[in-house]
């Protein structure tokens, strides 16, 4: 299928999801969703480095909060921009929602080329570690950051509805269909990074670097365009993340269950394609949501390891894997 | 005598204390077939790694075509024409054998011109260099599949996939039967044929001597023979170091 044919499908696939959604006429189907389209998101992005170039990042929630307080901040001049801003920009203030996925989207790609460049010299658990003490790094910067709120946090008040095109929207709806366009496009970029030149450069860069450039490809130069891009669209899942919210705080937004669940999601559905996070991201997260209504919310992330620990030990490929070696078996009776 | 292709000038290397590799010189003509050979340790894979940029050599320099290579990554080195094959087969396991040598073409061939630009075209390129080496009725298996003389045949195709002008086997022949040698002497052969200049490492002499025009000995970090294959073998110091006194 061709990259066009396929957007059109996947943009025509999130309208039907929307459209699903508004038919069934509950706020909360709307509330629930929001967090699973978010973890397709942020499981998306994470396995353009961590799946197709081996990379394991354990920074997701830094980059996510990176995003959600790229927000905070702007919302925070937005609000009151006589006292922080000149004249001749307050008129740009506040920012849209939109607005401020694309700056948020910026900020974490631009952080995430720089962490590449510091340290995509370390392979392995090295350089899992290194992307945990950026979190450390970044989550301590914000606690002593008091703009953002530092570590009592921040309240973002929103509106009650958006009005598109004489459209009346209630909020979290409007919130849905911003994570929905997201969810569709980084599922697109992972596609389209698959079948080019760049998904068979990121491809040699997890089977064997050395090979790689000695095959001529510039190995550095992809590592970084990889964390670049994976960065961007983890901080754009986090910008909307305090309106859906309401109220954020560093331990929340830096927590343990953004790394978890963006490693595990990818893990589960299939690492070495674009459907790999999704299917994982919609069961997973699909579980977590019944599991928080049914059960409690403290079960989410055990959920998450009693599925990562099975999954590990029957199917390391993840669903995807298992379904191959199924065909496999099938064609060779 | 034309310029030569590859000039090695006074290259050494240390790892630590341990002198690897210390004052080579060593020029290669276009379309020469050099052996190179020394015993086990004796710096032949570092020598290779400082030319191919994998290591960077510490003292000397390394011109190659007339630019100089030092500092230059591997894969610039590579786009200017400089292949190499590896020791133990490094392919890339999770594509298939036709999308390991589709990788070179995409990021070497077709950075130098838009020659190959369709899909088609590439997977044409990719099952005309398969049959080259004999590996087409394998071309969707992944690289798991292959037997050990297939994947070093894999090796030297992608290594040839990038168009080079100098080709560089490390040890392509280690392990393999006497029927297999001779399958890989002629892939060499006639690469050559075509104008690919080749440096041939390797331990079994009888490939050596028949393939190579010029022989080059190693010992211990230090070049101690350059010359004609019988010449060199007959070299008393070359027969010290290898059967010792």
């Amino acid at each position: 299928m061709r990259p066009a044919k396929f957007s059109l499908i996947a943009a025509a696939a999130g309208v039907t999801v929307f459209a699903i959604a508004l038919l069934a006429g509950s706020d909360y189907l709307f509330f629930a969703g929001y967090v699973v389209l978010q973890f397709i998101v942020l499981a998306t992005a994470w396995n353009i480095l961590g799946g197709y170039c081996g990379y394991v990042n354990f920074g997701t929630a830094a980059f996510f909060a990176i995003g959600t307080y790229t927000s905070v901040a702007m919302h925070k001049l937005g609000a009151n921009p006589g006292r922080y801003l000149p004249a001749h920009l307050q008129y740009l203030f506040p920012f849209s929602v939109p607005t401020l996925v694309i700056l948020s989207g910026v900020v974490a790609g631009i952080i995430g080329l720089g962490m590449g460049y510091l340290t995509l010299r370390l392979r392995g658990v090295f350089f899992a570690i290194a992307t945990l003490a950026m979190a450390v790094v970044l989550q301590t910067l914000v606690i002593n950051w008091d703009f953002v709120g530092g570590a009592r946090g921040a309240y973002v008040i929103r509106p009650d509805a958006v009005t598109i095109a004489g459209f009346r929207l209630g909020y979290i709806q409007y919130l849905f269909a911003i994570m929905l366009v997201l969810a569709v496009a980084s599922l697109c970029v992972a596609r389209l990074i698959e079948r080019s030149r760049l998904g068979y450069g990121f491809a040699t860069i997890r089977d064997d670097e050395m090979a790689a450039e000695a095959a001529g490809v510039p190995t550095l130069r992809l590592k970084l365009i990889a964390t670049t891009i994976s960065g961007a669209f983890m901080g754009m899942a986090g910008a909307p993340y305090p309106y859906y919210i309401g109220y954020v705080e560093p331990s929340g937004t830096f927590g343990l269950q953004y790394a978890v669940n963006s490693i595990a999601m990818p893990m589960i559905g299939g690492t070495n394609t674009w459907a790999g996070p999704l299917i994982g991201a919609v069961l997973l997260g699909s579980l977590q949501q019944i599991a928080t209504v049914t059960i409690s919310s403290a079960v989410n992330l055990l959920l998450v390891g009693v599925l990562l620990v099975a999954f590990v030990i029957v199917a390391p490929k993840g669903i995807l894997g298992l379904v191959a070696e199924w065909r496999r078996a099938r064609e060779k009776p | 005598m034309t310029a030569p292709l590859l000039e090695v000038k006074g290259v050494g290397k240390r790892f630590g204390g341990f002198i690897a590799l210390e004052g080579i010189d060593l020029d290669v003509q276009p379309g020469e077939r050099l052996g190179l050979i020394g015993p086990n340790g004796s710096g032949k894979s570092t020598l290779v790694n400082c030319v191919c940029g994998t290591l960077h050599n510490e003292l000397g320099s390394v011109r190659f075509a007339g630019q100089a290579l030092d500092g230059l990554p591997a894969h610039k080195r590579t786009h200017i024409g400089l292949a190499r094959s590896f020791q133990l087969p490094r392919p890339f396991m999770s594509l298939t054998v036709a999308e390991n040598l589709r990788v070179p073409l995409l990021y070497t061939v077709r950075r130098r011109s838009l020659l190959i630009s369709s899909p088609q075209e590439l997977d044409d390129r990719c099952v005309e260099l398969l049959r080259h080496v004999g590996l087409d009725a394998k071309a969707r298996r992944p690289p798991s599949d292959l037997t050990q003389v297939e994947m070093r045949k894999l090796e030297l195709a992608r290594a040839m996939a990038a168009e080079p002008k100098l080709l560089i086997a490390d040890e392509a022949m280690a392990g393999l039967s006497h029927s297999e040698i001779e399958d890989i002497i002629a892939l060499l052969l006639r690469l050559n044929a075509q104008g690919i200049t080749i440096i041939m490492i390797e331990h079994i002499m009888r490939a050596v001597m028949s393939f190579s025009q010029r022989l080059a000995v190693l010992v211990s970090g230090r070049k101690i023979a350059d010359g004609k294959p019988e010449d060199v073998v007959n070299n008393p110091e070359v027969v010290r170091a290898y059967l010792g006194q």
